[in-house]
């Protein structure tokens, strides 16, 4: 067992379960969201906006940021913590190893607020 | 004549390794890699490498033939060689102590970790613990592993973290006793392998299945190991 503390659910399962799930989401919004571009060619601003007013869409479009942000920390941790290591650059790697990781931690939250911040602002 | 370029390192003489190249008469004939090896050596004793049973048993030939992990004593010139060239490096990602011959340290220790062992507190019986053929059958394709670490060291997630993650060959032996029905360390086995690196690093490549020379395929062990915690877990 190796003890990780960076790492989004702590555990292998969720973090892979998390992974799949988010994949999921995220390919769902994509199908949803090119089908409504199709749908509706001569989509005006009015009414893109009354779409991502609605609560519903405005629940999607949330689910679908945390998943990118959720999917985002998994798969850059996996390469930070590929890369990063003491073994391949030397004893400096955990510091900056740690600061990849907290900035990429860091800027995925900034993200999921401002986005936030944007769909119930409209 | 065919051209051999061989990795070469003598830690106590070369400052850094370097490829030697030979030329070999083969009189046309379709020998396996070991051989070749074999009289080389007859004619530089200094070139190190593995080698004992050479018939694909023992596993401690395993090198890099011409790009692709395998075992020297069963590979025949006719799938190694490119364009009468064939070039022999040690297995990679593991640290070299001469020529051909890796520290195989880090492999093992990751062995060791899966506790590579049946595990059964119960009382023995007086003859032997039996299982059905159908139990029997799940070990078919999971016991036969030589541990010639071809398919470890042929994994990026292994090179990178050979300190974290298993690797196929331990996570094949992992699953040989997670599938065995006499062992009862199922739970204890599984909460060892859920962190994200033991078993969660296989990204599915599958490079593992692709050299093991003994045509096992330790990422459908890996499959089946992550439908047991996702059973267990959930």
């Amino acid at each position: 067992m190796v003890t990780t503390v960076t790492s989004l659910g702590r555990s292998g399962l969720s973090d892979w379960m998390i992974q799949r799930v988010s994949a999921w989401v995220m390919t769902a919004y994509l199908v949803f969201i090119v089908g409504y571009f199709f749908a509706n060619p001569n989509l005006d601003y009015a009414q893109w906006s009354e779409l991502n007013s609605s609560l519903p869409m405005r629940m999607f479009s949330l689910i679908t940021i945390l998943s990118i942000a959720a999917h985002a920390w998994i798969g850059l941790w996996c390469v930070l913590t590929d890369y990063i290591t003491v073994r391949l650059i030397g004893p400096k790697a955990t510091a900056i190893r740690i600061f990849f990781q907290l900035g990429m931690i860091a800027a995925s939250l900034l993200y999921v607020v401002w986005a936030i911040d944007i769909l119930w602002g409209i | 004549m065919l051209n051999v370029s061989i990795y070469r390192y003598n830690p106590e003489i070369d400052s850094e390794p370097y490829m030697q190249d030979f030329k070999v008469d083969t009189q046309g004939k379709d020998v396996m890699v070991l051989d070749v090896l074999e009289k080389l050596k007859t004619e530089d004793p200094t070139l190190s490498f593995r080698r004992s049973c050479r018939e694909g048993v023992c596993g401690s030939d395993g090198v890099n033939i011409s790009g692709k992990n395998g075992l020297a004593c069963i590979t025949p010139l006719s799938e190694a060689v490119k364009g009468n060239k064939l070039i022999i490096r040690p297995l990679p990602g593991l640290p070299v102590i001469r020529d051909l011959v890796i520290d195989m340290s880090q492999f093992y220790a990751q062995y060791e970790k899966i506790q590579p062992y049946m595990i059964n507190n119960t009382p023995a019986p007086a003859i032997e613990r039996l299982q059905s053929q159908e139990e029997r059958a799940k070990l078919d394709g999971l016991y036969e592993c030589i541990l010639c670490a071809c398919c470890s060291t042929a994994c990026p997630s292994f090179w990178w973290n050979p300190d974290k993650f298993i690797g196929p060959s331990g996570l094949l032996q992992a699953y040989r006793f997670l599938a065995d029905s006499r062992d009862t360390a199922t739970e204890e086995r599984l909460a060892n392998l859920d962190d994200p690196f033991s078993v969660f690093r296989c990204h599915g490549i599958m490079n593992c299945v692709q050299v093991c020379p003994k045509g096992l395929n330790p990422t459908k062990a890996i499959g089946h190991i992550r439908s047991m915690l996702i059973r267990s877990a959930t």
